[in-house]
């Protein structure tokens, strides 16, 4: 028995911020202490909160130590594991309450999230699968191999209203079905851990925390659909979830939960790992298969959908992690339990990346129906600086900024569509007052220019088009007909587009133009960049009050446009500036800016 | 992103080509075998030269077409030898607008090469890579192994004397 137990977080975003080391630190101390048979250190997956990792909670006390460095670790063992005093000064403030901790559950970052799919994230070591076990785990695949039919799981998961989480919100109950309804014979389970949207790491932190819930999850698929293979398609950017997930796998096997007559009912099924290689269009269903059969990435028409002709043509059940996470507990809880979270048409709960210009960046896991406001005011804590809210992007490049006028809509699947945005697979990036939307815009565009594979002309050429008239904009080269050839473009784009790539590539062009045109017109008619960005369209200038002429920009400006002479306010002439910066870097007192 | 053929010569080793082999000996007659294989030959060599997708072929009694195919499609696979020090600048959205833009800039004048290029003496390479993850640190950039997080352009010149040696 241990009288204390530290919890270190081991996702990526601590473990960029050091967390590796701080295990090392607190193992040596403990072990100078002589408290290696009283305190036990484990390494965990994400808490949630990034922005103030490396992150640590040490129990019974649940105290809650945040942005922890090495030098710390002496006085956590010295003074909390040993005489039993809490470190004050290293806990996250918003759980110091007086002279008492505040439990975590009660701070303002995580009071109104309900977790479902994270709910063991942060609170078991992923590494064991008896600490999974321990919290219920696979007893939803035991429940669904002693006690229910294919049909009974397949209509449980219908009934509690789950939709596809990587994006498109597909009923999961639904395509389920298709696939069970396919004949007897070769069939497969996958799971998309692909995920590919820049700024979300929803799924990854998922299988660093809990991988055991995605192979539960796919057994539970498995045997709904009369599958015996897996395949687990992750991104090799992952490199904590593929070895998790590996390990995850290999226990299974020897505790018999995968591989041949599970849990003696003669059952059987078995996973593989497939590593993804870097291309954001094998998250789409049909390009993620091919890629699985180790081939080039490309999408395919459908019909045939997966569910009839998918991986090797055969028929396939695709999903995304965070979806196979919900899976176990609908089994255990029931469908109507589920099904009590949510919107009418939208249930249970959603995992969102909060990040960009946001305190609490970090994994927020919410009941659907909470609005944008309380996940960026409360939850996140709103935006530092004192700057002003400007937009919310969402789906990442196959979705839509968001601006201050809908912040009270209830996020669902369909109430962000009707805003020209998406759910996407969870990204949600908050930017000020110092976002530039015609940036933003051009920046998702030489993404998916980049991420086009190429097989169907609207997106591969309507998409690098695009591109170059944003970029025209940004220079201030456009003109207002370039303006409306952009939409036109923009539907062709979405109406010819072969996969969902190319169909939701200019969602950010469109949700810009339509709710920020203002921003479009004045870098087109004025020539400006009202958010201070676009390098083109800004000048230079000197402030007047607060140059003292102490001449170092007017020595350091290869063009000679600086003019003026000791102790007098200097000017900068806009024809000549090369806008390179220069003067900027070597100004003592802050006196030249951008405008 | 930049993926041509490298005219650096090929120097693979006899021990290598050995490895290769056993790879693709125990992947062959797997279903999909042939991205493991170039994931686990890139681990081998560092990038994926013609040379050694030629062996793939032959072994898999495939066409070289088809592996060539494979390794341009991806942007993992690299035709390229890296440096010795990679340096990846992430490029994800929370990352971008929190001005790693602006890092990357920075990198490619201070180094004086294009992103996906490596310096002449092969010490750095640069890219840009698509949301690592660790968006709590925005704006962030890693050097092999090495995470940095929570920067501004004026950190480059720190981070890149640490490697100068």
């Amino acid at each position: 028995m241990y009288r204390s137990h530290v919890l270190v977080c081991g996702g990526t975003g601590c473990t960029s911020s050091g967390s590796e080391r701080i295990v090392a630190a607190l193992e040596k101390e403990i072990k100078a202490s002589n408290l290696e048979e009283e305190v036990k250190v484990i390494k965990t997956g994400c808490f949630g909160l990034c922005a103030l990792g490396p992150i640590m909670i040490i129990y019974p006390e649940g105290a809650f130590y945040s942005m922890v460095k090495e030098e710390d670790i002496p006085e956590i063992v010295s003074e909390h594991l040993v005489k039993g005093r809490i470190v004050t000064r290293l806990l996250y403030q918003e759980t110091v309450h007086e002279d008492t901790i505040k439990s975590l559950n009660h701070t303002q970052f995580y009071a109104k999230q309900h977790r479902v799919a994270l709910r063991n994230c942060g609170v078991i070591n992923p590494e064991d699968i008896n600490e999974y076990i321990g919290v219920d785990g696979y007893m939803a695949l035991g429940k669904v191999l002693t006690e229910m039919t294919p049909e009974d799981v397949i209509k449980s998961i219908s009934d509690s209203g789950l939709r596809g989480r990587g994006g498109g919100g597909f009923p999961t109950g639904r395509k389920w079905s298709f696939a069970a309804a396919q004949p007897k014979g070769q069939k497969y389970v996958c799971c998309n851990a692909d995920e590919g949207d820049p700024g979300a790491f929803m799924d990854r932190s998922v299988l660093e925390g809990d991988p055991h819930v995605v192979i539960e999850a796919m057994a539970i698929a498995g045997y709904a659909i009369g599958a015996d293979q897996g395949y687990i398609y992750v991104r090799a950017e992952y490199p904590i979830a593929v070895k998790r997930l590996q390990i995850a796998i290999d226990q299974a096997r020897e505790n018999g939960l995968l591989g041949k007559n599970i849990l003696g009912t003669g059952f059987n099924f078995d996973l593989e790992l497939r590593l993804g290689a870097g291309a954001f269009v094998c998250g789409e269903e049909t390009a993620l298969m091919t890629s699985i059969e180790g081939k080039r990435g490309e999408p395919r028409p459908r019909p045939p959908f997966p569910a009839v002709k998918g991986l090797f043509g055969k028929p396939t059940v695709l999903n995304n992690v965070e979806t196979y996470a919900n899976i176990p507990q609908i089994i255990l809880k029931g469908a109507d339990w589920f099904a009590s979270m949510g919107t009418e048409k939208s249930k249970g709960t959603k995992v969102f990346a909060l990040g960009g210009k946001i305190h609490n960046t970090g994994l927020v896991e919410v009941p659907m129906g909470t609005t944008l406001r309380e996940i960026i005011e409360e939850i996140g804590g709103g935006i530092p600086n004192g700057k002003k809210f400007k937009a919310a992007q969402t789906g990442g490049p196959s979705g839509g900024c968001i601006p201050a006028e809908h912040l009270d809509i209830p996020i669902d699947y369909d109430n962000l569509i009707s805003i020209g945005s998406t759910m996407g697979s969870g990204g949600l990036i908050v930017m000020d007052e110092d976002t530039c939307m015609v940036d933003i815009a051009k920046f998702f565009l030489e993404f998916t220019v980049d991420e086009s594979c190429g097989k169907c002309t609207p997106c591969r050429i309507g998409t690098k088009r695009l591109y170059e008239l944003l970029d025209k904009i940004t220079k201030g080269k456009a003109t207002m007909e370039d303006l409306d050839k952009m939409e036109e473009l923009c539907y062709h784009i979405k109406a010819n587009s072969l996969c969902g790539l190319g169909q939701t590539a200019p969602n950010p062009v469109l949700s810009t133009l339509h709710f920020f045109r203002d921003e479009y017109i004045a870098h087109i008619v004025d020539k400006k960049c009202p958010a201070g960005v676009c390098k083109a369209l800004l000048s230079y200038v000197i402030d007047e009050n607060k140059c003292k002429g102490c001449t170092l920009c007017a020595k350091v400006c290869p063009a000679g446009a600086i003019e003026g002479s000791v102790k007098v306010a200097h000017k900068i002439d806009t024809k000549k500036c090369l806008k390179c910066g220069a003067c900027i870097e070597k100004c003592r007192f802050g006196a030249i800016m951008k405008k | 992103m930049a993926n041509t053929i490298s005219s650096v010569p090929f120097q693979g080793t006899k021990e290598q080509e050995q490895e290769l082999l056993e790879v693709v000996k125990r992947h062959k007659g797997q279903q999909g075998a042939l991205m493991p294989i170039m994931q686990e030959a890139q681990e081998i060599y560092g990038y994926l030269p013609i040379e050694v997708q030629k062996i793939i072929a032959h072994e898999l009694e495939i066409s070289l077409e088809e592996v060539y195919g494979v390794a341009t499609f991806y942007s993992q696979f690299s035709l390229n030898p890296k440096g010795q020090y990679k340096i990846s600048v992430c490029l994800g959205t929370a990352c971008y607008v929190k001005g790693s833009g602006d890092i990357f800039d920075k990198l490619q004048e201070s180094l004086n090469i294009k992103g996906g290029e490596c310096t002449p003496d092969g010490k750095f390479s640069l890219e840009a890579c698509r949301c690592i993850g660790a968006c709590g640190l925005a704006p962030v950039l890693t050097v092999n192994d090495d995470v940095y997080g929570r920067l501004v352009p004026e950190d480059v010149p720190g981070i890149l004397a640490k490697y100068m040696d």
